[in-house]
């Protein structure tokens, strides 16, 4: 025993509490993570001003100009970010006053919601994909193939009112199902790699209805461009309607979120699912046969992200175009990222994805910033969150050299 | 310049080292708990310990990929900290791992050169290929280290691969070489060949950390034995001391380590095996007409060279492996053609040669590793839904029946320790009623008081009435085990013999001598 047996307290508070918050905290790197995305956001929205770059060219004479215009260009920009997102406290307050209406003060949240009910679901598709070993970059095509059958089964046949929407949502989870389930069996069968297969799968999803949208019989027949008839009313998700647009497909996301927890924690298939993903030798020697595993479960994941589709399609868009899905495929890969594949996780991964989603409208409509700023808030994020070393060493300054002095403490 | 200039000093003083008072600490887990230790230049110090004890730790504290808690270490009476590798290669100490960290792709001499490459005309100049070559064959020679430079890494046998890991080190001009269980994956001659080189080296002034588990190694080479367990240093030996003192000393209470086991009441042909035939992954038949038999209640042992169709039978056996022709019957029901699982819900057995790759999934919980081929029968659960109370209650039992060291059912399985996952195994599979127990290598790399505990649970399911089929390439544990041994040559039974024949015999046997008319029931 040479060294003195260190005590605890010998710690400041703040070093204690810097050193919990680096304990591998996936919230706290998440967290961050967000943060760094918002800087750097911050330092584009001023570079792509050339009002205010302007001011930046006689920074040495009078540095508050460029100062004040650029703290006034980012709290705008972000404050509409946030405003339409969540909410304006003015309409809030209307509406507490009783001058305004509840629908406008809410209108944010339901724009957030509308657009993060398919995410949910396109996230959940790759993040249950990915537990089981499998990358499932094919949740677009999914999704495609989704809206394809939803919509055309909305449309098709005028089923009374609460069957019409179950059967197009039917229709819509066992396209997504049929479309995941090919690079499954591939896989399961010849060893194809499911990122090539899913791959090539999107693109003859996508082509496959911009084709179908012309089609007779699928086209509106009053409408020359590429679009087809509306789903009829008895097959779309019910809304509140007017400005808010929010529908039953959040909900039907809640409890798909629900179901992919149970899924991988409690159920048969799960375990199966899981094992096969952490190793896939280990689970074959158990009698878990990972052939059907894979088949199955991309057939699962498809009808996942088939359903996003579906919501995408009753619940907003009513109609299909060429774009009907959006980029809701691929957005799920991040989201499934951010939400490192855990059920719960990627549904308030989608939320936030949302949420960026519709206040990028209001911040593109009210500061006149591209709504590309959003997609690239997104993409910081998910970089950050990806390299989470990164993320610790920016902030770890502070933090290692508060260690290093409590080692030096305890040496003496 | 000053680099060299040290290392030129230490070249004339050999390397002395002084662990003083290292602790290291994961959370409530104290793996090492103030560790003194000197190495001698020149000598081989044995690190002896069951896994799970904190020798790696220790190693890993010294080669500088974790820092201590506390405590120092000493370098030629200069206090060192070591903030990675490369501080600890520059002053002089360097390591193997169990785990080769080689880049299968690459060859020989690229992978000795990768960290340090020498390279021409700046720093984005282009790799010297010849000189690191040379730096190669150099060092190769120098140490008596055949390895051929131009050679890939993943066409070379697991021995030949530990040599170039020590070719690395060496030409990194290190003094003290750690290497972390370095015959655990090496044949019983390639074991030979490493403790030759071993020998050579500390004539040559370099001094050897040695962490091992096995008895027999440390006697045969270590100048100085000091014991570890459950991170505290124990005692210290010298190599006379007897093995069951070591053991003992290892495990902190006498360990029996021959077998114990009553006369077999062999009973009925549970397994029968005849005309087998097996291809390996290349496609050339690894099984060739193999016929065998194994009665209830005695356990059958195949001794045998590795690579003679060993690990194809037994994956024939349990399905994992197409069988080509023959047929492979269990109680005169046919398996072949059967899934692994209705293989093993026919009441067989299996802990598979490789514990990390096909036994456990170390991402899983102890609880769950326990049900892996379980899961979905009454009481862990159905074809829809796990019932996971059950399988928390039975992994508790199984915990405390097969003494496996965690801190619960919920605590990950990557995280123990070699023997307890494999206990984890065993455990499973015994937990079911079974006409066939298959076991293939069932004690490889695992501490001296797991194989004392998983010996004895295998005789006791033979004891049982279980049929048992021992592969391993220790004749030392086939011959401990079995009621017979079976020697396998070339993908077939080459005699079945006593247990009690002399080991010459059977050693001839393995390599495919047949003495004249063996004895063959």
């Amino acid at each position: 025993m040479t060294a003195e047996p260190r005590k605890p307290d010998e710690d400041s508070f703040v070093s204690h509490f810097v050193r919990n918050l680096w304990s591998a905290n996936s919230v706290t790197v998440t967290f961050l993570s967000a943060v760094l995305a918002v800087v750097i956001g911050a330092v584009l929205i001023v570079v792509s001003d050339s009002e205010v770059l302007a001011k930046f060219s006689y920074f040495t004479a009078r540095p508050g100009d460029a100062l004040t215009a650029s703290w006034e260009l980012i709290s705008t920009a972000y404050s509409n970010l946030l405003k339409g997102a969540l909410g304006d406290p003015e309409a809030y307050s209307a509406w507490f006053s009783g001058t305004g209406t509840w629908q406008d003060a809410l209108a944010p949240i339901s724009e957030t919601l509308t657009y993060a009910a398919p995410l949910v679901f396109t996230g959940l598709s790759v993040a249950l994909a990915f537990r089981g070993g499998l990358f499932n970059i094919g949740a677009q095509g999914q999704a495609v193939l989704g809206c394809i059958t939803a919509g055309v089964v909305g449309f098709s046949f005028g089923l009374p009112i609460v069957l019409n929407l179950l059967i197009a949502l039917i229709a819509g989870l066992l396209g997504g199902a049929l479309w995941g389930f090919i690079p499954g069996i591939l896989k399961a069968r010849t060893g194809a790699h499911e990122v090539i297969t899913t791959i090539m799968l999107n693109y003859i999803a996508s082509l496959f209805l911009s084709w179908l949208v012309l089609q007779k019989g699928i086209q509106d027949p009053d409408r020359t461009d590429a679009i087809s008839k509306a789903v009829a009313e008895s097959a779309q998700l019910p809304s509140f309607g007017g400005v808010l647009r929010v529908h039953l497909g959040i909900l039907l996301a809640l409890a798909a979120t629900f179901g992919v927890a149970w899924l991988l924690n409690r159920s048969a298939f799960g375990f199966e699912l899981r094992a096969v993903g952490a190793n896939p030798h280990a689970a074959e020697t158990a009698g878990i046969s990972v052939a059907r595993t894979y088949a199955l479960l991309m057939a699962v994941a498809g009808g996942l992200a088939g359903l996003g589709g579906a919501v995408q399609v009753l619940g907003t868009a009513h109609a299909l175009t060429p774009a009907v899905a959006g980029n809701i495929g691929f957005d799920g890969l991040l989201v499934a990222l951010l939400g490192r594949n855990k059920p719960w996780s990627t549904f308030f991964a989608a939320l936030l994805f949302g949420a960026l989603r519709a206040g990028g409208n209001r911040m593109q409509s009210f500061s006149g910033i591209s709504l590309e700023l959003v997609t690239v808030l997104q993409a910081l994020i998910v970089i950050f969150i990806a390299a989470p070393a990164l993320v610790k060493a920016i902030f770890r300054l502070r933090a290692s050299r508060n260690l290093r002095s409590g080692v030096t403490l305890a040496k003496g | 310049m000053t680099v060299h200039q040290a290392r030129n000093r230490r070249q004339e003083i050999p390397l002395k080292l002084e662990l003083r008072g290292i602790t290291k600490r994961f959370g409530d887990l104290v793996a090492n708990d103030h560790i003194d230790l000197t190495v001698e230049p020149g000598e081989v110090h044995a690190l002896l310990g069951e896994n799970g004890a904190g020798k790696s730790t220790l190693m890993n504290q010294l080669y500088g990929l974790l820092q201590p808690d506390e405590g120092q270490i000493v370098v030629d009476d200069e206090p060192k900290v070591f903030r990675s590798p490369r501080d600890a290669i520059a002053a002089g100490i360097g390591m193997v791992h169990q785990h080769f960290m080689l880049v299968p792709v690459f060859t020989v001499a690229e992978n000795i050169a990768l960290g340090h490459e020498e390279v021409r005309g700046g720093p984005l100049g282009w790799l010297d290929r010849r000189r690191s070559r040379r730096d190669v064959i150099e060092t190769s020679q120098r140490y008596g280290l055949p390895v051929d430079p131009d050679a890939l890494i993943e066409d070379l046998p697991v021995g030949a691969q530990q040599r170039v890991e020590i070719v690395k080190a060496l030409t990194r001009d290190v003094d003290l070489l750690i290497l972390d269980e370095p015959t655990a994956v090496l044949t019983p001659q390639e074991t030979e060949e490493l403790l030759t080189v071993m020998r050579s080296l500390t004539d040559m002034g370099k001094s050897i950390v040695f962490i091992t588990h096995k008895l027999k190694e440390v006697k045969s080479i270590a100048d100085r034995i000091t014991v570890i367990r459950r991170g505290k240093v124990v005692g210290t030996a010298s190599p006379q001391t007897s093995e069951d003192e070591l053991a003992s000393l290892m495990v902190g209470r006498a360990v029996n380590l021959e077998v114990t086991k009553a006369p077999a009441e062999p009973g009925r042909n549970v397994l029968k095996i005849s005309g087998l035939v097996v291809d390996d992954d290349r496609g050339t038949h690894a099984v060739q007409g193999l016929d065998v038999v194994v009665r209830a209640g005695e356990v059958l042992g195949i001794a045998g060279v590795q690579g003679n169709g060993q690990e194809e039978l037994v994956e024939a056996i349990m399905g994992l492996r197409p069988v080509r022709a023959g047929t492979v019957e269990l109680d005169n029901e046919d398996l072949s053609g059967m899934s692994t699982k209705q293989i093993l819900r026919s009441g067989v057995g299996y802990i598979p040669e490789d514990r990390s790759h096909d036994g456990v999934v170390k991402e899983f919980t102890v609880a769950e590793n326990l049900v892996l081929d379980m899961y979905d029968r009454a009481p862990y659960g159905n074809a829809f839904k796990l019932n996971p109370a059950k399988v928390a209650e039975s992994a508790t039992e199984r915990i405390a029946q097969f003494d496996i060291r965690c801190q619960g059912p919920e605590t990950a399985v990557g995280t123990l320790s070699g023997g307890n996952q494999q206990k984890v195994v065993v455990a499973r599979e015994m937990s079911r009623p079974l006409r066939l127990f298959v076991a293939s290598q069932p004690t490889r790399g695992v501490d001296v008081g797991s194989i004392e505990f998983i010996h004895g649970r295998i005789i006791h399911e033979r004891d049982q009435g279980t049929a048992v089929l021992v592969v391993s390439s220790e004749l030392d544990e086939v011959v401990g085990l079995a009621d017979r041994v079976a020697v396998m040559y070339r993908g077939r039974i080459l005699a079945v013999v006593s247990p009690d024949t002399p080991r010459e015999e059977i050693g001839l046997l393995m390599a495919g001598i047949t003495g004249g008319e063996e004895e063959s029931k």
